[in-house]
């Protein structure tokens, strides 16, 4: 076989597989401890262990949200966090089979000599540290490489940088028992229109997929997670079906059959944004030889979070607004969100021009 | 868009979607004058223009034959030319909703400084021949590129020089009106295993893949024909079903959805050998999102030729023998083959070590 085929081969396929079940997604709770510092702040929380603990919390144990969920991609700190009754909430995610997830990169850093184009990093030890985390409970991993539309960009430097760099760590994923996440992100800011988000997110994963190939990866045992097809941040919306139409196409023109599925990341689409978006593609007629299902951070939290407003006694209605975005996102996968599931502030576009994780 | 959208796009959607019908496939019938004299003079034929024209008529009056049928491929020669009764050949098939195709390569030549590696001519005012053609009812077109598996073969430079070479054949077809069928045969001579075969179609056909989305071709508007998935010629034979599951999965790892079929080239297989196994992979329980089919010369012909022998009181019998290859094809493009066409001339092999066109 071009892939490698080693001792995982069979759970990684079945992982990956299991990920794209119908009527599941994937919750992204990966935030970094600066990133999730900036969402407390915006709620007036301080950014402590106990705090970020408690919100994880609240977000695991709501009543009846993680049948909606195949898997979780949790920050290093919280692979190893309890709940304040002391049970780790790999436990939990077990329990209710969803399979805990890593992000294991290390942040961007620019590329000299671009304007502002960056690489990913965290390939150094990062086999050692696959080990450690599927010990720890741990079945697929993340990392988010960035591309950026402009005049110039994305460059073929770009391009080529983290199309390998996305190869490598996946590699090294599957040598350790992680299904890797394939995560790279075209950021939505610029005024392009929707054509030239297409033609750049064909020329990536084209360029994704080739890379992949040259590395000898498990195809079968991978997920992608891309944006969907918009027009950019500066520019008039479209329609749901029209992105939808755009993101299934420039998907079949790219990501072999043998990938079990897709998990759109939300970028700055409001929380109902991203929901309708993604059952507009699940009702997209032709073709769809992989699940269409969600990663989303922001888009499943944002609501939840201003409802928690970090106060004990908002916790019930918390988890009542993220049980339902849960449901309305799994509703999504099969096509089936009648829309309603807006809390206060769901609609709220979550856009931050340049967005630093 | 990535893709190249021009004046025929919606057409060429259309005709190469009409040639991935299930239950029709395609008729290799373009030997160029050099190799189709190897063939008449291997049943004492002579090869003249007369001959020629007669071989052809016969087959494409076959009756009831063109129906398993979606397009035939042509010389340049035989699409210019007619039956006895002076209709031209383009109407006979025409008329029985049958695409005609030609043959746009010119032949490969050496690529100095390899192992007897090569590289397919014909760019050289490639434009207007298509758009000739194209006047001359011709709907889609062939371009042969030829690879080798030896112990560093295929080689960097020759994959890289047939990818690009096929990409850059298929976009000036486009441009002028033809669907391309691209064609990256690796020859099965050799002693290697199944699985150093599906290793080197895959990086093949992840190379040809990223060319072709380099170069702006429309997938929607193109056909694949490649070799089946199997073992060298010098190593010990599988069943149809190993080579089903090889082939297929070779594909899905590779072939981009949006590519509406697949049609298989023989080879040096027998008849029988040709239909049995395009019939296993049709019977694959796995998700296929192209159609499978064929694209066969000497596996559709060979005891067609036989029973012939150049003399036309043996027209009927052969034309019954070619109505029968025909009905087998079909029915292994819907998995329903049931092997009442093997035995005799079907399954004789066909292989030639080294076989130049």
């Amino acid at each position: 076989m071009s892939c490698f085929k080693g001792k995982y081969a069979d759970e990684l396929i079945a992982n990956a597989t299991y990920i794209g079940t119908p009527g599941k997604g994937i919750l992204a709770a990966d935030e970094s401890t600066g990133t999730i510092g900036k969402r407390l702040s915006s709620i007036g929380v301080e950014n402590s262990e106990s705090n970020r603990r408690a919100l994880r919390e609240l977000l695991f144990c709501t009543p009846g949200a993680l049948q909606y969920c195949s898997g979780i991609i949790l920050f290093e700190e919280t692979l190893y966090q309890k709940t304040a009754a002391g049970k780790p909430f790999v436990e939990i995610m077990k329990e209710n089979k969803v399979l805990p997830g890593i992000k294991v990169d290390k942040g961007t850093v620019e590329l000299a000599g671009t304007n502002g184009e960056t690489t990913t990093t965290g390939l150094d030890g990062l086999g050692q540290r696959c080990a450690q985390y599927y010990e720890a409970g741990a079945r697929f991993a993340k990392w988010r490489a960035v591309l950026k539309i402009s005049a110039n960009e994305p460059s073929q430097l770009s391009i080529n940088e983290n199309a390998y760099g996305l190869a490598r760590y996946a590699m090294i994923c599957q040598e350790n028992g992680l299904v890797p996440i394939v995560e790279p992100e075209i950021l939505v800011d610029g005024p392009h229109d929707i054509n030239k988000c297409a033609d750049v997110t064909e020329r990536v994963l084209a360029a994704c997929y080739k890379a992949l190939n040259d590395h000898h990866v498990l195809l079968e045992g991978t997920l992608l997670k891309p944006n969907m097809v918009t027009p950019g941040s500066d520019s008039k919306k479209v329609a749901p079906e029209v992105v939808a139409e755009y993101t299934v196409r420039a998907l079949l023109r790219t990501m072999p059959a043998a990938v079990p599925a897709v998990v759109f990341l939300s970028g700055g689409q409001s929380e109902e944004e991203a929901t309708v978006n993604l059952n507009a593609i699940n009702k997209v007629q032709g073709k769809k030889p992989w699940s269409l299902t969600f990663s989303f951070g922001r888009a499943l939290q944002q609501s939840t979070l201003k409802a928690w407003a970090g106060k004990e006694e908002n916790v019930k209605k918390a988890q009542e607004v993220f049980l339902a975005r849960c449901k309305a996102n799994s509703e999504a996968t099969l096509g089936k969100y009648q829309g309603g599931a807006a809390a206060e502030g769901a609609t709220e576009s979550l856009h931050i021009k340049d967005y630093k994780y | 868009m990535s893709a190249f959208v021009g004046k025929y796009a919606d057409e060429l959607i259309k005709n190469a979607k009409y040639i991935a019908t299930p239950g029709k496939g395609i008729l290799a019938a373009d030997e160029s004058t050099g190799t189709i004299g190897k063939r008449l003079s291997s049943i004492n034929v002579e090869n003249i223009e007369s001959n020629r024209q007669a071989l052809r008529e016969l087959l494409f009056t076959a009756p009831n034959a063109l129906p398993y049928l979606s397009g035939v491929i042509l010389f340049e020669e035989t699409l210019y030319q007619k039956t006895v009764d002076g209709k031209p050949f383009v109407d006979v098939l025409l008329e029985a909703n049958v695409l005609p195709g030609i043959k746009v390569d010119k032949g490969v030549v050496d690529l100095a400084g390899t192992n007897g590696e090569t590289t397919t001519q014909g760019f050289d005012g490639l434009g207007a021949r298509c758009a000739a053609f194209y006047k001359a009812g011709a709907r889609f077109a062939k371009w042969r590129a030829v690879l080798k598996i030896g112990a560093i073969e295929p080689s960097e430079l020759s994959i890289q020089q047939n990818a690009q070479g096929l990409a850059r054949y298929a976009i000036i077809c486009q441009e002028n009106g033809l669907v391309p069928i691209v064609e990256p045969e690796i020859l099965t001579d050799g002693s290697h295993d199944i699985k150093k075969c599906a290793y080197v179609s895959e990086m093949v056909l992840a190379a040809v893949y990223k060319a072709l989305n380099e170069q702006h071709v429309l997938l929607e508007g193109t056909l694949l024909k490649p070799n089946m998935v199997t073992p060298g010629s010098d190593s010990p034979k599988v069943t149809p079903e190993v080579i089903a599951e090889y082939t297929v999965t070779t594909l899905r790892r590779t072939v981009p959805a949006a590519v509406p079929g697949i049609v298989f080239l023989s080879g040096g297989q027998s008849e029988e050998e040709a239909t049995v196994n395009l019939n296993a992979m049709n019977k694959l329980e796995v998700l296929k999102p192209w159609t499978l089919s064929f694209s066969f010369g000497r596996a559709l012909q060979a005891s067609t030729l036989k029973t012939w022998g150049g003399k036309a009181e043996n027209v009927a019998a052969a034309q019954a023998t070619f109505l029968a290859r025909c009905k087998a094809n079909s029915e292994a493009t819907l998995g329903k083959y049931g092997g009442d066409g093997a035995g005799g001339l079907a399954s004789e092999s066909l292989y030639v070590k080294g076989y130049k066109y």
